[in-house]
């Protein structure tokens, strides 16, 4: 270590010293945590004393172990911040250097846990461009507070001019208390209140009390007709559902706060327990993805994904919300923030779609059908060799389902659109998951046209613009044939157009012929 | 689907894989087959009890593998196109789901050739094209060796002079 301390260049610096006192709360928690079952366990063998303290000696080895091991980091660990580099060194037999260039930083991340929070500490994630996984970003945890909003400062401080456009910076949105009536809509609810069922159950039984807890249950409802029991047990899991998606939106949005910051950032700060800051250069942003889940969409609210270039994807725990701009608003707000966040005077997801053809709405409603009919067929088939129960569930099912099939289709088939808008490429999917994504053009790196042998009957083509930021595609479906390659070349002058053959000859079929014609030149 | 003036589609791409890929396609095609054949029919020649229920499927398989390996890579062979132009490259796979892949040679990142065991065998290589998107990918299959060796020298040369980081 010395010896590269010598070298010329900024001195080297560690992380705070309070992570040894995280750590050791942290595995503390963890013991006491797998203590308690421990003991629970043992007790009945060892009796209740030794059990106990068994457990003590286990959790003192495993909280001693984690605070030295913990120590050791902190006396490894050292980063500088030089003039070109950012660098990081830690390990103790296998001593590992990494440093990232500083004109490849494109993100600097600040979160605290709420035990950091306390202790005035965070964790700073440094990022690149790349998208290889972990190894493109460096992690100091932690530091304190000060010291992740200098590096923070520093690292995204460039001089660089400012972007063409008039657009304000400073604050771009804060929350307003009101969109908390989008949190229950979304498809966590109930997702939520299955997990919590799912929880009281597995809890219980690691308890050994699960029958009495189902018994219980049974009890409350012994004089209740067997449909009110369900219909009550489903409306209470909903309810757990609803409670809990609120609890989650405010954890994950409370002081949630958009800005731009000098320098051409964008910043999204937010958390109630855990807070999180995200940077994002504004030089790396690709477009935006107006998101507009069923039930949000039905609200007549949407959610603003930023598409960039080297965001991490998988973050742990963090998953689809690390490049969420704003959480779901109304319509037209979301609609004004993806504007000011582009720097353009209206929003390129707003703009009016050319819409598909019929010949997509075939297909979309013979794929639900067919998705809605499959479990039908299949339990009217078992119900005619089996018992007539079955026949009965395929004509509820049936009557349920095709309806619902249906109604999706065609909102489905309304969703598809496309279109170009100003330095923008639009497209529109989806029903469940409905998302307006706006590309810039220059941000599209290749083309790739699909065409299935269904597609080629219908004369429909899919059409995805291949980039290197957000989901990596985006996809044009179901369009027409002509109109989606017109649509492409348009998209990005110069790069399909050599490519593409007018003419009288009919779409369907000819590719035969063509083919034939093609002997290999080479 | 209509027809008439103002229709627009994708040409195919001018160059053919090498002929050899054929045989190179049928040989994977019969080494796919041969894997669960084989062992049905060893279970076949030890199990006596239960010869027939395997023996059957064992040659069922056999004859479904044997009419793939000899279609498909016919089939193959007329619908895989690709072609490498100042500007782009530009391949055209599939036969029930056609595919067409466009890079633009200022997109280009690497330039992978890769030359499995079998693919020695009959002098063939495959050249993989990334960019900078995860999916943006263009797989060249079936290249005579030369070819795909020339091919990388040139790509090589064309994506250097093209300025520009690629995303």
């Amino acid at each position: 270590m010395s010896t590269a301390a010598d070298r010329a260049g900024p001195p080297w610096r560690r992380i705070h010293r309070r992570t040894v006192l995280v750590t050791a709360l942290v595995t503390t928690g963890v013991a006491v945590g797998a203590a308690v079952p421990v003991v629970a366990g043992l007790a009945g063998r060892l009796g209740y004393a030794a059990a106990v303290g068994w457990a003590l000696a286990g959790a003192a080895v495993l909280v001693g172990c984690a605070t030295a091991g913990d120590y050791v980091r902190l006396r490894r660990t050292r980063y500088r911040v030089g003039a070109e580099h950012v660098e990081l060194r830690t390990g103790l037999l296998l001593v590992k250097r990494r440093s990232l260039a500083r004109e490849r930083i494109r993100s600097v991340d600040l979160t605290a846990h709420p035990l950091l929070r306390v202790l005035g500490l965070v964790t700073v994630r440094i990022g690149t461009g790349e998208q290889t996984g972990g190894e493109s970003t460096l992690e100091l945890d932690p530091v304190d507070r000060a010291e992740g909003e200098r590096l923070r400062r520093e690292l995204l401080d460039r001089l660089t001019a400012t972007a063409p456009g008039t657009h304000r910076e400073g604050d771009l949105a804060t929350l307003d208390l009101r969109w908390i009536r989008y949190a229950p809509v979304s498809f966590l609810a109930p997702a939520l209140g299955g997990a919590a069922v799912g929880g009281v159950l597995q809890v219980s039984e690691w308890a050994g009390a699960q029958g009495q807890v189902i018994g219980w249950v049974a009890d409350r409802f012994r004089d209740t007709p067997p449909l009110w029991t369900v219909l009550v047990l489903v409306a209470a899991a909903l309810v757990a559902g609803v409670v809990g998606a609120l609890g989650l939106w405010a954890e994950m949005w409370w002081n949630y706060r958009l800005e731009r910051e000098p320098g051409g950032t964008l910043r999204v700060r937010r958390g109630l327990l855990t807070s999180r800051s995200l940077s994002v250069e504004e030089r790396r942003l690709r477009g935006v993805d107006l998101v507009e889940p069923l039930g949000v969409r039905l609200a007549g609210a949407a959610r603003v994904d930023a598409v960039t270039t080297g965001l991490a994807k998988d973050e742990e725990g963090q998953g689809a919300d690390h490049n969420t701009l704003l959480p779901a608003a109304p319509r037209a707000f979301a609609d004004a923030i993806a504007a000011e966040v582009l720097r353009e005077p209206l929003a390129p997801t707003g703009a009016p779609l050319t819409a598909h053809p019929p010949a997509a709405r075939g297909r979309r409603l013979r794929r639900a059908l067919a998705a809605a009919l499959a479990p039908a067929l299949l339990l009217a088939l078992l119900g005619a060799r089996l018992t007539p129960v079955l026949l009965w569930t395929a004509l509820g099912w049936t009557v349920v389902a095709v309806p619902v099939a249906v109604a999706l289709a065609l909102d489905a088939y309304r969703s598809l659109g496309h279109t170009l808008s100003g330095g923008y490429l639009v497209t529109r999917s989806g029903t469940l998951r409905r998302s307006t994504a706006a590309l810039q053009r220059a941000g599209v790196i290749g083309w790739t046209v699909r065409q299935s042998w269904f597609q080629r009957r219908a004369g429909l083509v899919t059409v995805t613009a291949t980039t290197a930021a957000g989901a990596g595609a985006y996809s044009v479906r179901d369009a027409d044939a002509s109109e989606g390659l017109l649509f492409a070349a348009e998209a990005v002058p110069g790069l399909l157009e050599p490519f593409l053959e007018r003419g009288p000859a009919p779409g369907v079929g000819s590719h035969r012929d063509r083919t034939g014609a093609g002997t290999p030149t080479v | 689907m209509e027809t008439g003036e103002g229709t627009v589609r994708l040409r195919p791409p001018r160059n053919a894989p090498a002929r050899r890929a054929v045989g190179w396609w049928r040989a994977r095609c019969l080494l796919v087959a041969a894997a669960p054949v084989a062992v049905l029919a060893v279970l076949g020649a030890l199990v006596t009890p239960a010869r027939a229920w395997l023996l059957t499927p064992a040659a069922v398989l056999a004859a479904l593998g044997l009419l793939t390996a000899v279609l498909l890579p016919l089939w193959w062979f007329r619908a895989h196109r690709w072609e490498v132009t100042e500007d782009a490259v530009h391949v055209r796979t599939g036969i029930f789901q056609r595919e067409w892949r466009i890079a633009p040679m200022s997109r280009i990142q690497t330039v992978d050739t890769v030359r499995g065991p079998l693919e020695q065998l009959f002098g063939l290589a495959t050249v993989t094209v990334t960019t900078a998107s995860a999916k943006g990918a263009v797989r060249i299959e079936g290249l005579d060796h030369e070819t795909a060796a020339g091919l990388v020298e040139r790509l090589t040369r064309i994506t250097q002079a093209t300025p520009g980081d690629a995303t």
